[in-house]
């Protein structure tokens, strides 16, 4: 049970994003989980949930976009998301892919108040 | 409402360390491998094993971590190795500033092999580098052979799978070639060894693959 920690470091970021956007409010946090990346959203919405209440932040939230694993083929060139039970192209059933993606734990965006956010940091 | 990209990762800070771990380790020729398993699948064992075929004089070094008590580094120490315990108190998981302050009064320069052992638990350690050139999962046969795929993460990004506790095969209900192709089916080009600390079968296959990966280390050194 790590996502308390991960939490922590997207609360932080959060918090040293708000020195750009003095005289608005950051309502919405947007981070990428890929099913790599070892991390459980309903575990990381609960303990984001539980980090923001009572505090400055709030009523921030949090948007999680769950990233499965990607492939790219190398023999027919197919591009897809695997199942868990099989990882094999779709198209041609051959397991011999280029990895594309899955294992991302990222930010990806705020959302803040129209207007308010400073120039030129 | 405006959306403002911010594209870098959660884990930065610690991205940032191990990165500057991982540097410190080339320059030194420092070859750092980082063990991940369940509680129980036999890491320390497998360590005491490894560290009993080496001769005195190799460089080799542990760090082994836990929730809590000292019992692994005491196991371990017994074969006159540097090793340190890393007691996290609380925390599932190795992060890279523990890595760093444990190998701060550590002269660097005398190592050749440092052996982490994680935490056990199959999903927080994979979440955070900690400057090693690989990750390798132990697996024991007493687990199910489906965990490759409810854990895909640590299969993902280990180059090595130590299926461990062989000894056991004629006791347990696990089938080798299903836990195999699930781990390819996460990791196609896996490189998957069979072992057992008991009877020490498929120890020198071990050994072997870590002398392979000491000779790229020092390989990689000698270039740069």
């Amino acid at each position: 049970m790590h996502e308390i920690g991960i939490a922590n470091s997207v609360l932080d970021a959060v918090r040293a994003e708000r020195r750009r956007f003095p005289a608005g409010h950051i309502y919405k946090v947007g981070v990428r989980i890929g099913e790599l990346a070892g991390v459980d959203p309903d575990a990381m919405s609960f303990c984001f949930e539980a980090l923001v209440r009572g505090t400055e932040l709030e009523p921030l939230a949090l948007e999680i976009e769950y990233c499965p694993r990607r492939y790219q083929c190398r023999s027919c060139g197919r591009s897809y998301a695997a199942p868990k039970e099989d990882s094999a192209c779709p198209d041609c059933g051959v397991w011999d892919s280029e990895f594309l993606g899955g294992d991302e734990l990222e930010l990806a965006y705020l959302e803040v108040e129209d207007g308010t956010r400073a120039t030129g940091t | 409402m405006e959306r403002v990209p911010l594209e870098r990762k959660v884990l930065s800070e610690n991205d940032r360390i191990a990165a500057g771990l991982r540097a410190r380790f080339a320059a030194d020729h420092i070859l750092c491998l980082n063990l991940i398993s369940s509680p129980g699948s036999g890491k320390t064992r497998l360590l005491e094993r490894t560290l009993e075929s080496f001769d005195r004089s190799e460089r080799v070094a542990v760090l082994t971590g836990d929730i809590q008590t000292e019992n692994d580094a005491k196991r371990l120490s017994r074969f006159g190795f540097p090793v340190k315990q890393i007691t996290t108190g609380g925390t599932c998981h190795l992060d890279a500033r523990m890595i760093e302050r444990a190998v701060v009064d550590w002269r660097l320069e005398d190592i050749g092999l440092l052996l982490i052992e994680n935490v056990g638990n199959l999903v927080c350690p994979s979440s955070y580098d900690l400057g090693e050139a690989a990750k390798i999962v132990v697996l024991s046969v007493t687990e199910g052979e489906d965990k490759p795929l409810k854990y895909p993460s640590i299969f993902h990004k280990s180059e090595l799978l130590i299926l461990n506790k062989i000894d056991l095969l004629p006791y347990v209900p696990f089938d080798v070639a299903a836990a195999e192709a699930n781990a390819r089916n996460i990791h196609r080009d896996m490189d998957i060894v069979r072992v057992s600390c008991q009877t020490r079968e498929g120890m020198a296959e071990w050994l072997t693959w870590l002398d392979r990966k000491r000779e790229v280390a020092r390989a990689a050194a000698a270039v740069s």
